[in-house]
């Protein structure tokens, strides 16, 4: 056991925190809002446009992140075009193609949950929502949207989770996140069960977390009243 | 680098993917049993394991358990020894397959009737019986769909091994890429062969649950 190490490792890693935050948390927020409209457009079946969506969220759901990653970091680069718009900037920061990659990704993902759940919706609350003389759009925010995003809740903690987790790809192109921190404190001091045990807890501790967190709201979300 | 080089990936990447599946599905079965049994330290060890798996990212298990396997070779062999990219990586995603499988293994096998592990009990079968042949048998079906998922997750995960040094799709494009300066064909082709692999799981395990859809044959 590496005392020097680990004591390193729990000194500098939290401060990693902070990107891989950023790293989930911002992606997450523009893929939620971006797939409300995605998923009412995958609802509509037989169109051009819902034929569009899915072929986006399954391209995008069946390939791995890393790949999509080092597409947009490596492979944009290659492009004249890309390279002599005012678009470099972006594309030349690793940090901004992280954000991209994590941003298409979480949205394929978030668009399918989302679309599960408008199909999951009840038709009476809708009818009712008719019958009382709603226009379309109240209908859609007062009552299709909030049953939809109770219904999809747990799948999209698992969403999250599974964003936060994924933050770690993000160390594949030089971002120093928590693994990123982690990995490069391995290379300098080689003691990895030290460093990485550290990171591990690290994670464990936010996910269970987002977890507990995502019960007591899911127990608020709920329609029954629990003692 | 060449194009051709991706066949060698294919092959890499599925042969991790199998491995990890055979194995993690042992350990799968191994874990959701153990979360279902009597001793209640048990059933804590494999709540904790299965836990760490859904909290921990994948490529952090992937460097522990290679720089971890590493760090623990070269100490038991006094000199520098590194642990063998593919058992590292296969190990790896072999513990978190397992992981998630366990969930859903445990979740099928609570969803059979009780009344069948009791008649299997009336009928004075063996535990090894009991499981092998009551409760696996009408457990699989019902995780079926949600264990095809997992296998498909498994086929993208399987890119996070190129990162310890396994030739697999990801790594050849990425070697390609360099070597050759063209990033975007490289990882256009990779993508390409992953989504092709995806996409043959896909609709595999779709003619899988439609064949064992036993909801069709109840009545």
């Amino acid at each position: 056991m590496n005392l020097d190490a680990f004591r390193e490792a729990i000194m500098l890693l939290p401060t990693g925190l902070v990107l891989t935050a950023g790293l989930t948390v911002a992606p997450l927020l523009v893929a939620f809002i971006v797939s409300l409209p995605l998923a009412l457009v995958r609802t509509a079946k037989g169109t051009l446009s819902s034929s569009i969506v899915l072929g986006y969220t399954y391209i995008f759901r069946g390939t791995p992140l890393m790949v999509q990653l080092f597409l947009i970091y490596y492979g944009l680069g290659q492009l004249a075009l890309v390279r002599n718009s005012f678009l470099w900037p972006v594309f030349r920061e690793p940090l901004w193609c992280a954000l991209i990659a994590f941003t298409l990704n979480s949205a394929a993902h978030t668009t399918e949950i989302f679309r599960g759940g408008f199909l999951a919706v009840p038709k009476g609350p809708i009818e009712a929502a008719k019958a009382l003389g709603l226009t379309r759009l109240q209908t859609l925010c007062f009552v299709t949207y909030p049953l939809m995003i109770r219904t999809v809740f747990p799948a999209y903690i698992n969403e999250v989770i599974g964003m936060l987790k994924a933050t770690s790809v993000a160390s594949t192109i030089t971002i120093l996140e928590v693994t990123g921190l982690s990995r490069q404190l391995v290379s300098a001091t080689f003691a990895p069960y030290e460093v990485f045990v550290v990171a591990g807890a690290i994670y464990l501790a936010t996910t269970l977390s987002i977890t507990w967190l995502a019960r007591a709201i899911e127990r608020g979300l709920s329609p029954i009243v629990r003692h | 680098m060449r194009y051709s080089d991706f066949s060698i990936g294919i092959l890499v990447t599925l042969s991790v993917f199998f491995v990890s599946v055979c194995f993690g599905t042992f350990i799968g079965l191994t874990a959701a049993g153990t979360s279902l049994s009597r001793s209640a330290t048990l059933r804590q060890l494999a709540a904790g394991y299965v836990s760490v798996i859904r909290g921990v990212p994948e490529l952090l298990i992937i460097l522990v358990v290679f720089f971890g396997g590493t760090a623990g070779l070269s100490a038991i062999a006094g000199r520098y020894v590194e642990v063998n990219a593919f058992a590292a990586g296969a190990a790896a995603l072999t513990i978190v397959f397992g992981g998630y499988a366990a969930e859903i293994f445990r979740g099928a096998i609570m969803a059979i009737p009780r009344g069948q592990t009791e008649a299997a009990l009336a009928l004075g079968l063996p535990r090894l019986h009991r499981w092998m042949l009551v409760i696996v048998p009408q457990m699989l079906p019902l995780a079926l769909p949600a264990y095809g998922n997992l296998c498909i997750s498994l086929i993208k995960d399987t890119a996070l091994v190129s990162i310890v040094g396994l030739s697999d799709i990801m790594r050849v494009a990425y070697v390609g890429a360099g070597s050759n300066r063209a990033p975007l064909p490289y990882f256009l082709a990779a993508s390409a062969i992953y989504l092709a692999l995806t996409s043959i799981a896909l609709l595999s395990f779709t003619i899988l649950e439609r064949k064992f859809d036993y909801r069709g044959r109840q009545r």
